[in-house]
């Protein structure tokens, strides 16, 4: 039980932070139609800004404008490179945006050397919040959640209930009409990327003093967070939704469950003294979202609930 | 300005009009003007450069040429602002968002929430009670008629003074037919200039003042409707299948 409630608990804001980075990666897809491959290195760049500006101010200065200044490199880019890219065709984008990413990368390590740095979690939420069956739950990861949960409504209410949300959605799918309506789609364009890169910022910014900020935390999230566009549909942001809680919650329990296939083999009558059966079911999660997305590209190439097939 | 001179000047002029898709040559020098109020068809087979000629007018072909709107160049301008200074297109694929309401959709026809057009939403229902019924369900359930007459009125939405219009009554039953001309006949009558592009004579000689018929990428005919229809040997040279 209390495995189950913990899990539980972590699985959801892992997957709430999953869903930070892959609805900008979502909406940026519908928009361009091709995946941005340097979108999780707007993920990084926003924990290596917080831990900067934390150092200079505080931590809430740079929970703030940390992701704003993600956005604002992601908008330049969008604007001075992606758009001159974009008259080649697609092929050309997604290769702009692989080098890209490995520019971020290398300027990271330039920066701020190969080793992790010292971002840590602020003092103020650095303790245990409460005590669940004896064992301590840390506050921090309750923040991250209440963060999660506001930028996850901030986002429906802009999208779902405004007449700025309208048009964008609108500009995704039929972006001459609604050039032709006299919205300016080019900055539409700017600013969908500008936000979607600000989302990744702040999942950065809370992330990466929970997680680990070093330069290669884009390299270890970028898969992950295809993996979830990918199974929950490319283009779809509640697929991108149910597909971060999904593999949140997959990974987090996989991890905490104490079996080996030593046990499975035993229940169904096989001997357990082999190489296999010393394979532990929490060894396999970092593996489970790969077979999850290979599953799925097999069975519903279009995702969980997404519109177009790859 | 005095009030002669801006009768005379037209309120679209476009001189000479090129446009390419690849290598292939579209339009071939494309000139016709069109005064302020005024009703006029583009007639012609298909595939002779009617609806490149539209796209090109509102930028969506790359054009080659002189386009002035209101005696401003607008050749090669970004699609927004060609929208902003009053030029509405209604596309041949109609375009409606499906997956947002009726409401919705003409919500996204304002320009500008602070300076609101003539119409407001509410007004615009009260005119198309087709519409009305059916203004909080998606738009992609309408028919083909009312999806053309959401677009139109999504497009008046945004306060224009020419709307080009393309192929308006494409697949439509007869019976609609008469109505979307019916609707269109009514906008003219509130001072809104309209290119049509329409392929349907009935229709286009009823509605417009003056008509234009197109061959080969260029202008092969030009005059009212009277004088078109004493032209036999127009009609069956660039009309007639």
């Amino acid at each position: 039980m209390e495995t189950i409630v913990f899990s539980l608990l972590n699985g959801v804001i892992y997957g709430l932070l999953l869903f930070m980075l892959s609805s900008g990666l979502t909406l940026i897809f519908s928009m361009m139609g091709v995946l941005n491959f340097a979108h999780a290195s707007f993920y990084m760049l926003g924990a290596y800004f917080a831990y900067t500006v934390t150092d200079a101010t505080s931590y809430w200065f740079a929970l703030i404008f940390a992701p704003i200044l993600v956005g604002l490199v992601g908008a330049g880019v969008e604007k001075w490179g992606l758009r001159r890219v974009h008259a080649n065709g697609h092929v050309a984008e997604l290769l702009f945006t692989f080098g890209l990413a490995y520019l971020i990368d290398e300027v990271i390590k330039i920066v701020y050397g190969r080793n992790a740095v010292d971002y840590r979690v602020p003092e103020a939420l650095d303790f245990p919040l409460f005590t669940l069956y004896g064992a301590q739950y840390p506050a921090y990861r309750i923040f991250m959640l209440f963060v999660a949960v506001a930028m996850l409504v901030a986002l429906w209410v802009l999208l779902k209930r405004t007449r700025a949300g309208l048009i964008i959605q609108a500009a995704l799918t039929h972006p001459h009409m609604v050039g032709h309506l006299g919205h300016n789609v080019p900055m539409i364009f700017m600013t969908v990327f500008g936000v979607g890169c600000a989302l990744a910022g702040l999942a950065g910014v809370i992330g990466g003093n929970y997680l680990v900020t070093d330069p290669f935390m884009a390299a270890y999230m970028g898969p992950i967070v295809f993996v979830v566009v990918v199974i929950g549909g490319m283009g779809s942001l509640e697929g991108a939704f149910v597909a971060s809680i999904l593999l949140g919650l997959l990974q987090t329990f996989a991890v905490s469950v104490d079996a080996s296939f030593a046990d499975l083999f035993g229940w169904i009558g096989l001997s357990s003294a082999t190489e296999v059966g010393r394979i532990t079911i929490a060894q396999l999660a970092p593996m489970l979202p790969y077979l999850l997305l290979v599953l799925i590209l097999f069975v519903r190439p279009r995702g969980l609930m997404g519109e177009r097939e790859l | 300005m005095n009030a002669q001179s801006q009768m005379q000047e037209p309120m679209l002029s476009v001189r000479d009009l090129h446009a390419y898709y690849g290598k292939s040559h579209v339009l071939r020098g494309v000139t016709l003007h069109i005064q302020p109020g005024e009703v006029i068809a583009l007639l012609g087979r298909n595939g002779v450069g009617r609806s490149t000629t539209a796209k090109a007018i509102m930028g969506e072909v790359a054009p080659k040429g002189e386009i002035t709107f209101k005696g401003q160049p607008i050749a090669g301008l970004e699609s927004h602002r060609i929208a902003r200074l009053g030029l509405g297109y209604v596309p041949e694929s109609r375009d409606i968002f499906p997956t947002m309401t009726v409401r919705q959709n003409l919500i996204l026809g304002i320009k500008d929430m602070k300076r609101p057009g003539k119409y407001s939403i509410e007004q615009m229902l009260e005119m198309f009670p087709n519409l009305a019924a059916r203004a909080d369900n998606p738009a992609g359930v309408l028919s083909g008629g009312e999806k053309q007459m959401l677009t139109m009125c999504r497009t008046l939405m945004g306060d224009p003074d020419l709307i080009i219009i393309d192929e308006p009554t494409e697949g439509l039953a007869p019976k609609i037919v008469q109505q979307i001309g019916d609707m269109i006949a009514e906008i003219a009558k509130t001072g809104v200039a309209i290119l049509l592009v329409e392929q349907k004579l009935s229709i286009a000689l009823r509605i417009a003042s003056r008509v234009y018929v197109m061959g080969h990428g260029e202008i092969v005919f030009e005059g009212t409707p009277a004088e078109f229809r004493t032209r036999d040997d127009v009609r069956k040279e660039w009309l007639e299948v």
